[in-house]
């Protein structure tokens, strides 16, 4: 077969629908990655226009612009936006992009969940636009505190807002955290180990695990602060046993690893470009993946940094003062990396190393001054004030804006497959880097002066006149450099000026693909050798495209790539991917449905809109699978392995066991918020506590056994041969026994609106029910596909599945009687 | 907190500019290091690229060394500037609501004061902050740090007053539309004038 021949037949599998419907029904990461970048790039224009409106309101003294409500939601939208809709997306839309790209595969693990996640930040994203278009956005500052967001005070639909578009926008990072991290550890390029993946893939493995322990804490404090606004459950009110602090706690659990989960892909990005503008390898490579892992440890001991004034003992400051400034330590480490790097090669001046020079001056100095900020006493005088915004802006435009734009410039020529033509870039840099410190430098002057955050206006009395005035002008001036930059991305889309295929002379795998990229990226996959597989060979590109890697040949019309051993990169099991489809978009049309059943409070839809969830859920992952056995697929090289469906660990399992460390990440963060209630807040004990309830304890622990002796019989008894469906009836009897046992511990809880400790039974109590309810579920599916014939004992990947949930079933079963019932057996 | 006005107020100064000298240097030292990367590289050998001096001197040495020392002296100094008993210590409690501050005096009970805070110069005050309902912050630049008032919680802040005068308060925890004029201000005053404050003069 011709590479021709090859491109046209592969190109007929991967490509999505034609002209604008396609948008809609794509699952292939070529398109979702660029939707996502596109998107993330509108609301940063968004966000961008925001800052604009405040740096106007605020270049005058008594300035009429906007009165304190609109000034309110001015400031709380341009902090949502940027952290929750520009930010995170941002990175989630360049990693989807590049990382199978970089790994040598085809598409990531889950192509209708890239999809599905898109579709949901759409959906939430334009929740929040809409509330902003209306004038009834979140006016509590981006954090949110309660009381100052509870019902009493924020009356309004508002903060509702705030509360149920970020959740929903939050499902879309949750689904690509459990992609990055297969995708990351099982679909490599064959003979690709760890310790040979492009460096950006370890930053990427590193975030997706922060993200999955650190959003969780957020969405469970949304989730109850919007229980609190919506049902009266006091989790955050002072007078029945809730604290205020709590959110505190929650938020910035959450809130810190944000910061590092934001930075940590920037500095994958500079530790990927930085050693190719410098023409040599990165130096240190294992010191600067284990400076990242360093960072994301130490980075969830010390949100309580963002809380030193709210009267924690000293002595408890004292060990988040030593992490906070502990952190600096691994981000040193990469710092100078970087700069040896570059003393080890020969540094080219080109475009992409004029934004990492500016990342460079900008982040040290961010960083020196979060250094200050740690320290706690100096942090008691400018916390809060114009002194902690210039600092979180340093690192953020430093340490994430200009890596990003480095990147957009690096990349562009792989995603439109030309070169830029008119120079626009150098002066928008220039513009960019002294409008921005002009800015900020001015800003933390003003702090330090006494000028808060948040305020809309002063008095000329105060002396800041001169200085905001410096700073607006420094902010209008960095606008107009980043308009330049959207105008030439916009101009080299549109102009035909063909670049080279490796115009860098990159050594990674992203650039071997066909320019601009092909929808099935790799005509064939490469076997690697090492960290520079381009390096090697520069003939790779054109061996790809003859077919001499793996999977060369279409057939079947099928989307195939392969799974690999997470240490050795050897092939290990045959995928063969869903194509185009609208349910994603269906199915997040449905979950927006139901969040915005809640945003507008008619409950009689909530139900209807989860049992649509449900029914899409059922047929989505119906549709995968086959009737019959396929056997050991041919991948070339004459090597033959098994197809997913026929293993005993297959994506689904891996996917399952990355979305439960989030689960119980978020179970873990609500166990904590009722030990830090029990403690700290002012109104405890409560009242009463619950008595033991003794059909309950008998039947739930004996529900959670029989659902997963049910799930692993099943899984023994297909290996052997015979027919599972009694173990999966007895596993559906678990499930709905266990059902009725949280029915039972609900029904004698005592009332969640009465008292903090009310709320928080029925909310352990809710979680149970809906994982036994989930598990009871999950166990008919599998019964019905074993119905269907979708199961055979070769066939046996289904069954595998809900094993691993019924096993976390069983733990929080457990965990939650022993929570609610302990307290009543021990008083 | 550029001009202070009170002995904690003073040290936090101080640690300020400290910090601000070593930081610049260092920030002098990354940027020159930046900046020799670009000369011309004349023999391979003149430059050192090797992971001890990079990671392990630079990366992980100089850092631990710059901030174990800064760590030991900010915790040292936030120790000193905590209250503790002291018997020439005054106590007065400072309530917050959206958008005054309302004060009351331990040795005058019953006497409040609406957005004016009196103390006494030159002796430490401690200032018990409570809030009757969302989060404030009671904050005076010239006098010491922030402590935030929060529903349910009583925290004590320990100020003080070099000189008699008046010094600029403001709550700093962004509590709504009222947040720009959440203001107050605290009066020191002299032996004299305080002893006829507490008597109920002034």
């Amino acid at each position: 077969m011709s590479s021709l021949a090859r491109h046209r037949g592969l190109t007929a599998i991967w490509s999505s629908e034609r002209g604008w419907k396609g948008w809609f029904s794509t699952v292939n990461h070529n398109d979702v990655g660029l939707m996502f970048l596109v998107t993330a790039s509108f609301y940063f224009l968004v966000g961008g226009i925001l800052a604009m409106l405040i740096r106007a309101q605020l270049a005058t003294p008594h300035s009429a612009f906007a009165g304190p409500e609109i000034y309110s939601q001015i400031f709380t939208m341009h902090g949502t936006i940027m952290m929750f809709l520009f930010a995170i997306p941002m990175i989630e839309g360049l990693a989807i992009y590049l990382l199978p790209k970089m790994l040598g595969t085809r598409d990531l693990a889950y192509p209708r969940l890239t999809a599905y996640g898109f579709w949901c930040y759409f959906f939430g994203g334009a929740m929040l636009l809409i509330s902003l278009l209306f004038g009834i956005a979140p006016d509590g500052g981006w954090f949110m505190y309660p009381p100052l967001t509870g019902k009493i005070y924020s009356p309004g639909i508002n903060t509702d807002f705030w509360l149920i578009g970020i959740t929903f926008v939050e499902i879309s990072a949750i689904c690509a955290a459990v992609e990055f991290t297969v995708t990351i550890l099982k679909y490599r390029a064959p003979g690709m180990t760890l310790g040979k993946m492009p460096i950006f893939a370890w930053y990427m493995l590193v975030v997706s695990l922060m993200i999955l322990t650190g959003f969780p804490p957020l969405i469970l404090g949304s989730i109850l602060l919007e229980l609190e606004r919506a049902f009266g459950m006091p989790f955050f009110q002072v007078e029945l046993g809730g604290d205020s602090l709590l959110w505190q706690h929650l938020f910035w659990l959450f809130g810190h690893p944000e910061v590092y989960i934001i930075f940590l892909p920037a500095a994958g990005v500079v530790s990927t470009i930085l050693p190719v503008m410098s023409s040599t390898t990165l130096l240190g490579y294992r010191w600067v993946v284990a400076a990242a892992v360093a960072l994301a440890i130490l980075s969830f001991g010390l949100w309580v940094h963002h809380m030193f004034t709210t009267g924690i003992p000293h002595m408890g400051l004292a060990f988040f003062s030593a992490a906070s400034t502990l952190v600096a330590v691994p981000t040193a480490v990469q710092v100078f990396a970087w700069i040896g790097t570059m003393w080890k090669g020969t540094p080219h001046l080109r475009l992409p190393m004029l934004h990492i020079l500016g990342f460079f001056v900008t982040f040290v100095i961010g960083g020196l001054t979060g250094v200050m900020v740690a320290v706690v006493p100096f942090d008691w005088q400018v916390h809060d004030t114009a002194f902690v915004t210039a600092h979180l802006h340093y690192v953020l435009f430093g340490g994430f804006v200009f890596p990003v734009l480095a990147g957009i410039y690096y990349w562009l020529p792989l995603v439109t497959g030309n070169r830029r033509f008119f120079r626009l870039g150098e002066m928008a840099f220039a513009l960019i880097f002294v409008g921005f410190h002009v800015t900020f430098l001015a800003m933390h002057w003003v702090g330090l002066m006494g000028q808060r955050r948040r305020i809309s206006t002063y008095a000329p009395e105060d002396g800041w006149t001169a200085i905001n005035l410096i700073s607006s002008v420094g902010g209008f001036v960095m606008a107009f450099g980043l308009a330049m930059v959207l105008i030439e991305i916009v101009l080299t889309l549109v102009v035909r000026h063909r670049a080279p295929r490796n115009p860098w002379r990159s050594g990674t795998l992203e650039w071997a693909v066909p320019r601009p990229s092909a929808a099935y990226t790799f005509a064939s996959l490469p076997r690697v050798a090492s960290r520079d597989p381009l390096w090697d060979d520069p003939g790779l590109p054109a061996r790809i495209a003859r077919g001499e890697g793996y999977l060369g040949e279409p057939r079947n019309g099928w989307r195939e790539t392969l799974m690999v051993d997470i240490a050795s990169g050897e092939p290990e099991q045959h995928v063969v991917y869903p194509s185009n489809t609208r349910l994603p978009i269906v199915l997040s049309a449905i979950t927006g449905l139901f969040f915005l059943s809640l945003l507008v409070k008619v409950y009689w839809l909530t139900p209807i809109a989860v049992a649509g969830v449900v029914a899409l859920a059922w047929r989505w992952i119906w549709r995968l699978g086959s009737k019959a056995d396929l056997g050991d697929q041919p991948i070339g090289h004459g090597v033959r392995i098994a197809t997913v469906a026929e293993v005993d660990r297959p994506p689904g399992w891996w996917g399952s066991v990355f979305l439960l460390v989030a689960n119980a990440t978020l179970f873990g963060s609500l166990l904590f918020g009722y030990a830090f209630l029990w403690t700290i807040a002012p109104g405890w004990p409560p009242p009463a506590f619950i008595q033991p309830s003794v059909p309950v304890l008998i039947a739930a622990p004996a529900g959670a056994a029989l659902a997963l002796v049910g799930a692993l019989g099943a899984v023994r008894i297909n290996r052997t041969g015979g027919n599972p469906s009694g173990f999966l009836l007895t596993a559906l009897a678990g499930g709905i026994c266990l059902s009725a046992a949280f029915a039972g511990l609900l029904w004698g809880a005592p009332s969640p609106t009465g008292h903090a400790y009310g709320a928080t039974v029925w909310v352990l109590g809710c979680y149970g029910l809906a994982h036994a309810l989930l598990v009871g579920l999950m166990a008919s599916f599998v019964f019905a596909r074993q119905r269907a014939g979708f199961v055979s004992p070769r066939r046996r990947a289904e069954l595998a599945i809900v094993s691993v949930w019924g096993a976390y079933l069983l733990v929080v079963t457990c965990l939650i009687v022993l929570a609610v019932y302990l307290p009543g057996l021990v008083t | 907190m550029l001009d202070p006005g009170g002995p904690a107020a003073r040290s936090i100064s101080m640690l300020w500019w400290g910090m601000l000298i070593a930081f610049t240097a260092i920030f002098a030292l990354v940027m020159a290091l930046l900046a020799l990367a670009w000369r011309p590289a004349r023999d391979g050998a003149a430059r050192s690229s090797s992971e001890r001096t990079w990671i392990i001197g630079l990366g992980l040495v100089f850092p631990s060394v710059i901030l174990i020392s800064l760590l030991a002296y900010g915790l040292w100094l936030g120790e000193r500037l905590i209250p503790r008993d002291d018997p020439d210590v005054t106590r007065v409690t400072a309530e917050a609501r959206r958008w005054s501050w309302t004060f009351s005096y331990d040795q005058n009970p019953g006497r409040t004061t609406l957005n004016v805070l009196h103390i006494p110069a030159g002796r430490p005050v401690d200032v018990a902050i409570t809030t009757a309902d969302v989060i404030h912050s009671f904050w005076v630049p010239r006098l010491a740090g922030k402590l935030d008032a929060i529903p349910g919680h009583v925290n004590v802040l320990r100020i003080e007053a070099d000189l008699p005068g008046t010094y600029a308060g403001q709550s700093a925890e962004f509590s709504g539309p009222g947040y720009d004029g959440h203001t107050f201000s605290v009066v020191a005053h002299g032996p004299e004038d305080w002893q006829s404050f507490l008597e109920g003069g002034l």
